[in-house]
């Protein structure tokens, strides 16, 4: 299926100044976004990647370059213009930005005011979002009354008030424990899928892109480092910031003798099947697991594992053929041991 | 001391000193609210950076400030006749006490407002809403406990001066205070004026309190 760019970012840099001088948080990116994706930002704190979401809906005004939203030229409309614009933007952030003096349904409804919706159609359409993302029972209650996850929820109720065509996700799940990360990210993508709307996230984890999002760009030192598929990034890295956020940091296990590291990507293999285990068996020859993230969605593997192969090369030959008999994404990772 | 005569002269002190406080502190509020929202509004980090109207604001604020209220009642005095017609008496008074009051009121105001999460204010910004929807539906209500705390500390500083024009013949207790106690040394007079006004002012603060507590949702 052919998409249709709705967001492309053109030759956008944004140069901050200061009383200390220029600071460049991004520097000529180029970027499109397709209708009806995840695309996922990434990037170390600082990259610029919190600017660069703000840049999208013109929060934040690029210095240099601009940005289409379905074909218009953000930098042309007038500010009437693009306030109405961006109410098809909705937008969540890592700190949730509730109205504390307003209750669920009074946040939810805010967004409709502002469009100039009436009283009564607007509480009916937040009735509907509270169902949507499924926390019907708490309309009237206020957000210093709610869990970290109850209240994203109704931040992102709120975002998609208006109908919006893109979301976008300021580290939207970055205050939040694994759990209640889990519940926002399958409701994302539960609304990606039923909705069709395109959602932009922004994050630090490599796991939230790896859960949600169909491509990614990552973006270090206030540039572009690499853009593509999420599959192909994270089984295949090519720069030094991919590899970086890819790999593990944790380096600290060094007995185990042999010197050859192995990096195993599982995307979407049977989860039935246990192959390292069946591997040392065959082989007779143990391997050091130094570092494993997979996770089992529907009996499908899904994430990485990192092994350190025996001393014996015949041995670590062999089981690089089993492995990649068994159909999974094998390289060798040099100096992590 | 309780002859009728006195009786109804602090009865009529008290309601004078409660007119003065009121009217002047509704004025002061009519200018220095749209003042205070227009010192945040327009700093650099607002929603609506506007840099030199901002500094001449602040700078005129600030004088008005920083002239003593004794003597800010003196020197307003061709503006009060100008507008009520006389310099004694109650309606004279509320004069000085709203000119002194409203950039005293600005900046509360502004202190108040500086509060409000930036985050939130950003939240209201991406769905669109212009600078006054910000003002109106973001800021404002999202400070309210915080404004009428302030409006508490306003009303009850607004009494104090209410009480320092009595020196120039401004009505109310504390004209009562200085005429009887300080000029003909009735101390017992004096002394019931100022308990009046000291529960005056337990009663407005104690008001001011319950009513930002009752209307605060953050907890």
């Amino acid at each position: 299926m052919i998409r249709n760019p709705i967001i492309e970012i053109e030759s956008l840099s944004k140069t901050f100044t200061s009383t200390n001088g220029e600071f460049h948080a991004l520097d000529n990116i180029n970027l499109q976004i397709l209708e009806g994706e995840i695309f996922g930002i990434i990037g170390m704190s600082g990259a610029g990647k919190s600017t660069l979401v703000r840049c999208i809906n013109f929060l934040e005004k690029p210095t240099q370059g601009t940005v289409f939203f379905n074909g218009r030229d953000l930098s042309r409309l007038t500010k009437r213009e693009l306030y109405s614009i961006r109410q098809s933007m909705g937008m969540i952030f890592q700190q949730f930005n509730l109205l504390m003096q307003r209750n669920v349904m009074g946040n939810i409804c805010f967004p409709l005011e502002i469009a100039g919706m009436d009283k009564r159609s607007a509480k009916m359409r937040a009735q509907e979002l509270l169902e949507l993302v499924g926390i019907s029972e708490k309309a009237y209650s206020y957000p210093a009354q709610l869990s970290g996850g109850q209240c994203q929820r109704v931040a992102i109720a709120r975002a998609l008030a208006t109908n919006p065509k893109v979301l976008l996700c300021d580290e939207a799940t970055s205050a939040l424990d694994p759990a209640t990360t889990q519940g926002v990210l399958t409701l994302l993508k539960d609304i990606n899928k039923r909705l069709g709307i395109t959602i932009v996230v922004i994050t630090h984890e490599m796991r939230v892109i790896q859960d949600i999002c169909n491509r990614v760009a990552i973006i270090d030192h206030s540039r572009i480092a690499e853009v593509g598929d999420v599959e192909k990034i994270f089984s295949n890295p090519k720069t030094a910031a991919a590899k970086r956020l890819v790999f593990p940091q944790d380096q600290s296990i060094r007995h185990f003798s042999g010197t050859r590291c192995l990096r195993i990507v599982f995307d979407g293999n049977s989860s039935f099947e246990p192959v390292i285990a069946g591997m040392v068996l065959d082989f007779r020859q143990p391997v050091n697991i130094l570092f494993a993230d997979t996770k089992n969605i529907d009996g499908r593997a899904f994430g990485q594992i990192v092994i350190q192969l025996p001393q014996d090369e015949s041995v670590a030959d062999g089981m690089i053929e089993y492995l990649r008999a068994k159909n999974l994404t094998v390289e060798e990772v040099e100096g992590y041991v | 001391m309780f002859e009728p005569q006195i009786v109804s002269l602090i009865g009529w002190g008290f309601l004078e000193t409660l007119y003065m406080t009121l009217v002047s502190t509704l004025i002061a509020y009519i200018l220095g609210l749209p003042l205070g929202i227009a010192l945040i509004v327009t700093d650099k980090d607002g929603i609506y950076p506007k840099r030199y109207f901002n500094l001449v604001l602040g700078i005129i604020i600030n004088l008005l400030r920083s002239v003593p209220f004794l003597i800010l009642l003196i020197l307003v005095f061709p503006i009060t006749r100008f507008v009520v017609g006389t310099t004694i008496g109650s309606n004279a008074t509320v004069v000085p006490l709203v000119i002194a009051a409203a950039p005293f009121i600005a900046r509360l105001v502004e202190s108040s407002l500086k509060e409000v999460d930036g985050g939130v204010i950003e939240a209201a910004e991406s769905m669109g809403a212009s600078p006054a929807q910000v003002i109106y539906k973001v800021m404002l209500p999202e400070a309210r406990p915080s404004l009428i705390l302030g409006s508490a500390i306003a009303v009850t500083t607004i009494l104090s001066y209410t009480a320092t024009a009595g020196i120039v013949a401004g009505g109310g207790l504390g004209d009562i205070a200085i005429r009887y106690g300080l000029y003909r040394y009735k101390t017992d007079i004096m002394m019931v004026t100022v308990a009046i006004l000291v529960i005056i002012v337990q009663i407005l603060q104690e008001i001011g309190m319950k009513l930002a507590k009752i209307g605060d949702k953050r907890k």
